[in-house]
């Protein structure tokens, strides 16, 4: 088990930048995720962190040590990869005693370590099969095998869970889960699937065009997300974004959008920019008679005990959380009202987010 | 795709139809092939009978006239050697003829197997390396070099082979083995690099990395995970390969008379008694086809697959 760390670490094909003078720590024992569109950069990060690819500069230290330029093979780091890799001329037990066979440990030891590892994924029944026949689950079992049975000092994987379907999904992610709850193994995963992050990791990072934008926990990045982009990355559906008038001194309670006031969070630093977002999540908006904004009902999605409201305003289109005992009709005027606490203001120029005193985390949304 | 590979869209009578059609062109496809076989085991005046014979007394004649020469004696000479010791003098005997000594067939079957099996692995071994490369690696010009490769192939090689004749001549490659596996490897190579880069393209990257990771040299990752998965697309090449040179005649005719002379240009010139001894052409005809077709049944389930390969979605 191991610490990772990043420092300054730089990846760029040609002309083309990759991953930005990114530097991060990733603590002994973690689960950490990597979140962000295709292309952002975090599958590079996690090849540099294997050894697949090689940094154009910067700094990865395993445990204190500097592996930058170490070979994949001398790093100790298992990888589990999108489509499994498992070599489909082996046959389970082979495939996942791979590792330890080039590692040239004893017969006996290679063969318990096998059987435990299967007896840990309840894939004991399969050893004897060859890989090809394997429904995606299992084979999605047998690359963790694979990666496991050599507790190497880090588990990297990229998208592990990409290649099955949506059911078998949440089941792997509740297991893979379990797993590092049981190995507490430093864990690097990388998705772009924002519910996979938020149910699995300790710790998330969001990229995007190849600069790291937020590390926080699951509840910290969706309720205080750093920038615009990670606000409306994280959340499905995702957040409100409200055009509102900058130019904002420290400690305003109200920013103007479309005409009229609407309250925020007290502000911690000035907003120098003439324009700005507010950011506001479906279910921080609620339906009322009156409201600051007033808008057209343009259709209803009942989800059981929620339905989704999408209203037509001045400000463009937004959707609404509310409770399904509320009646809305198309085409009706409603009123919308902000739950003041909850919201959160961008700086239209930097896409950042200005400091606030909002209400931290805890609240049901 | 034909109908008899997806069987589980057609019903029986389909399946019955596609099979009744492959075979009845097996059937015709091979009707050359069991005549040569036949033409072996006629006598001469069967061999070139009008209206051909289908039924005929069969004969050794044609094999004991390809291993064998032989010079035409008179009937007294005959008489002072005493008995035909063996059964192929006995046969020789009935022509009036004595067996002096072994034919050149079975050297030139010889180098023929070795010209067209070393090139063989040559090219193979070669395409599989230059493949790999094509298909891994960063190679400045990859493009343009690859296109050169083709391009060697856009013109019947042929057309060069006075160029070539007189290279070799310089070189003193002339009816060597080693100039013939060199040209023919030559020739083979832009069809093995082609093919197997195809090959090497299909194998995902990450059956490397992943044993990169797990402690492989790229090398012994080559060697343990990239080769074995080439299996079917080297044993297709290699049989295209091998039929390219073992079938090659034009440059074994002029490059090659002695020493390397392989079997093609040697089998039409077995004279017999008045013009061709055709029995004994179609009986050497027949040996040469063997190795082709032996080494295609080894390999024939790699090579189905081989030749599917893309074709079909995994």
């Amino acid at each position: 088990m191991a610490e990772i760390r990043l420092e300054n670490l730089h990846k760029a094909f040609g002309d083309f930048t990759a991953v930005r003078e990114s530097s991060f720590t990733i603590a002994d024992g973690e689960f950490f995720v990597m979140l962000g569109p295709s292309g952002c950069g975090k599958t590079t990060t996690l090849r540099m962190i294997a050894g697949l690819e090689l940094p154009t500069s910067g700094r990865i230290l395993l445990d204190g040590e500097d592996v930058t330029w170490n070979r994949a093979s001398a790093r100790d780091i298992a990888f589990v990869f999108q489509l499994f890799a498992l070599y489909p001329h082996m046959t389970v037990r082979r495939n996942i005693s791979f590792p330890l066979r080039i590692a040239g440990l004893p017969r006996k030891e290679v063969r318990e370590r096998t059987e435990s590892v299967a007896k840990l994924l309840q894939i004991e029944h399969l050893l004897d099969r060859g890989v090809g026949g394997l429904a995606a689950g299992d084979r999605q079992r047998v690359a963790l095998g694979r990666a496991i049975v050599r507790r190497a000092k880090a588990f990297l994987m990229d998208e592990p869970l990409g290649a099955l379907d949506a059911e078998f999904r949440d089941v792997m992610c509740e297991e893979l889960r379990v797993l590092h709850n049981r190995i507490g193994a430093t864990t690097v995963y990388v998705t772009h699937d924002q519910v996979e992050a938020m149910s699995m990791a300790d710790r998330i990072c969001v990229m995007n065009h190849a600069e790291v934008l937020q590390i926080g926990s699951p509840l910290e990045v969706y309720d205080r997300p750093a920038t615009k982009f990670v606000a409306g990355f994280i959340g499905s559906p995702s957040m409100n974004f409200l055009p509102a008038k900058g130019g904002l001194p420290a400690g305003s309670r109200a920013i103007r959008v479309n005409g009229s006031e609407i309250a925020i969070p007290e502000t911690q630093a000035s907003l120098e920019s003439a324009e700005a977002f507010v950011g506001a999540r479906p279910e921080h908006i609620q339906i009322t008679g009156e409201g600051a904004l007033r808008g057209r009902v343009f259709g209803v999605e009942y989800m059981g005990a929620r339905q989704l409201v999408t209203v037509d305003t001045d400000v463009g289109r937004l959707r609404v959380r509310s409770p399904n005992t509320l009646r809305v009709n198309d085409g009706e005027t409603v009123g919308l009202d902000f739950m003041t606490e909850r919201l959160a203001v961008f700086d239209a120029a930097t896409d950042r987010a200005v400091p606030t005193l909002r209400a931290e985390g805890g609240l049901n949304g | 795709m034909s109908i008899a590979a997806n069987p589980g869209q057609t019903g029986a009578r389909g399946r019955w139809l596609a099979g009744s059609a492959v075979a009845l062109y097996a059937l015709i496809a091979m009707i050359p092939l069991f005549w040569i076989f036949a033409t072996g085991f006629k006598s001469p005046p069967d061999s070139i009978a009008y209206p051909p014979k289908v039924f005929f007394e069969p004969t050794l004649e044609g094999y004991v006239n390809l291993f064998t020469s032989r010079s035409r004696q008179t009937d007294e000479y005959i008489k002072t050697l005493g008995p035909p010791k063996t059964w192929y003098e006995e046969i020789a005997r009935s022509r009036n003829m004595v067996i002096t000594g072994p034919s050149r067939f079975v050297d030139r079957y010889w180098n023929s197997v070795v010209i067209g099996f070393g090139s063989t692995f040559l090219a193979v071994f070669l395409g599989t390396l230059a493949a790999y490369a094509f298909s891994r690696f960063k190679v400045p010009l990859k493009d343009d070099l690859l296109f050169f490769i083709l391009s060697t192939r856009m013109m019947p090689p042929i057309a060069v082979a006075i160029p070539i004749f007189l290279m070799y001549r310089e070189l003193g490659l002339s009816d060597t083995k080693a100039g013939m596996i060199l040209l023919y490897t030559a020739v083979n190579l832009s069809l093995s690099v082609w093919l197997l880069k195809g090959f090497v393209d299909e194998i995902p990257r990450e059956y490397e990395e992943a044993a990169v990771v797990d402690g492989y040299t790229r090398l012994q990752a080559f060697r343990k995970v990239v080769l074995p998965q080439m299996r079917a697309g080297i044993a297709a090449t290699a049989i295209f390969c091998l039929i390219f040179a073992w079938n090659e005649y034009a440059f074994a005719l002029l490059l090659t008379s002695g020493h390397a002379q392989t079997a093609p240009p040697f089998i039409p010139i077995i004279i017999g008694e008045g013009g061709l001894d055709w029995p004994a052409v179609a009986a050497g005809t027949t040996l040469f086809l063997l190795p082709v077709v032996v080494f295609t049944v080894l390999l024939r389930n790699q090579l189905l697959r081989g030749i599917t390969f893309g074709a079909v979605r995994k």
